[in-house]
């Protein structure tokens, strides 16, 4: 249990998705203009998350790792070449679901998720976390605990940048660095910050 | 001939795109902490973006326009699995150093996004084209980030000593931020601003000229 928790708390801060390994950059770049459309995107990410990465990590178990196809009698079989092509299918195929699902049932919330749910299938931080848990080997509930953990880093690291771009644009910027460029610098600071988290061990 | 020489170009200063459209940055942070790593992370790149823009023309007009997105994906996921697949079998350290990011050129918007703005309503030698001029613009940005990472950080550059440290009887003392990742930002940073201080016509207008009440409409 301790070890679950620990993992959340480092997959939050010291491991963030955006900050650490920059990851889901071109949306959290594009979308944090504003605070109320960074937190949209942000639920959305930690949603997708949290299903998609022990989606693959069972798939990889079960079907694609080193012998993982034993059960069905070829214990010789190694699958895990198609990783990549699998990852983004169950993601696209998932995402694709989960809109379907809250346009019948949650109504509200899918018209408060809806034009970011398509974009989330090529965030970068979605494979991005599928791809880590395959390559650090966490088991299924460490896999729940790794996607749901990032994705609520990645979401928290969006909505603050969302804070400081909305004070932003009453700030006197030089021309060239306008727009993109002083965003480059501000999340470079954060990162710096973030870095601060890095001692904490629990 | 003059089109195709601009068609290679222009993705790499006028429209290069990271430092213009945004997109690429995923993975142009991450691997820039050495020079060695960056350039096999760039002719990846540059391959899969070449081939998948001129596979996705080819059958450009055979495509359904409804599952167009999902047949591009299938597309460059296979040709990411082949440079995945060279690189274990041919260079195992740099493709463990690169580790998850040789996967996540899938999801790098400068692929998709030229497959689906270029590739699709262009013949195939141009879209070709394009997809190694938009590779080779997104090479520009990483390899300057990296050897100014590589340089500072470790006084080296592609393993060869440049500046002789201080703890090997040198004079440099190695700027340790550099190979952390905040440096990346700040560099991109100030890359953009240089390029933009060269080409006007790139700087944004500032944000509160425009600053009205109007509906959220950046997702769009």
């Amino acid at each position: 249990m301790e070890a679950l928790l620990s993992l959340f708390v480092r997959s939050i801060f010291i491991e963030n998705m955006a900050l650490a390994y920059f990851l889901g950059m071109c949306t959290f770049l594009a979308i944090s203009k504003k605070i109320q459309a960074a937190l949209g995107l942000g639920i959305a990410v930690i949603v997708v998350l949290t299903i998609t990465v022990p989606l693959n990590n069972l798939i990889y178990n079960y079907l694609l790792a080193d012998g993982a196809l034993a059960w069905a009698g070829l214990p010789d079989m190694d699958l895990s070449f198609l990783g990549l092509l699998s990852y983004i299918g169950v993601i696209a195929a998932s995402v694709q679901i989960l809109e379907m699902f809250l346009d019948k049932f949650v109504p509200a919330l899918y018209n408060a998720l809806g034009v970011f749910l398509p974009l989330i299938t090529v965030n970068c931080a979605i494979l991005g976390a599928s791809l880590f848990m395959v390559e650090r080997d966490y088991t299924f509930a460490e896999s729940v605990v790794f996607g749901a953990g990032s994705g609520v880093g990645w979401a928290l690291a969006i909505v603050v940048l969302a804070g400081i771009r909305e004070k932003m644009k009453y700030s006197d910027v030089p021309d060239g660095l306008q727009g993109l460029g002083i965003t480059f610098i501000i999340v470079g600071l954060m990162s710096l910050g973030f870095m601060s988290f890095g001692g904490i061990d629990i | 001939m003059d089109s195709v020489k601009e068609t290679l170009t222009t993705p790499i200063f006028k429209n290069n795109p990271i430092a213009l459209q945004i997109l690429g940055i995923c993975s142009a942070l991450a691997v820039t902490s050495s020079l060695k790593v960056t350039l096999v992370m760039c002719v990846a790149l540059t391959f899969v973006c070449a081939f998948s823009n001129l596979s996705v023309s080819v059958i450009r007009n055979h495509i359904p326009g409804s599952i167009r997105i999902i047949v591009q994906m299938v597309i460059i996921a296979s040709l990411v699995i082949v440079v995945d697949e060279v690189l274990k079998a041919y260079a195992y350290t740099i493709s463990k150093q690169l580790s998850v990011f040789v996967g996540l050129i899938i999801t790098n918007c400068i692929v998709m996004g030229r497959a689906e703005a270029f590739a699709m309503k262009n013949p195939p030698v141009a879209s070709f084209v394009d997809g190694i001029g938009n590779g080779l613009g997104y090479s520009v940005v990483l390899i300057a980030v990296a050897v100014v990472r590589e340089l500072f950080g470790a006084g080296m550059l592609l393993g060869y000593e440049i500046l002789p440290l201080v703890t090997d009887g040198g004079w440099y003392v190695p700027n340790g931020l550099m190979l952390l990742p905040p440096s990346a930002f700040f560099l991109i940073g100030l890359f953009i601003w240089g390029l933009r201080s060269f080409q006007k016509e790139q700087v944004e207008e500032p944000d509160f000229h425009l600053a009205k009440h109007t509906p959220v409409r950046e997702g769009v």
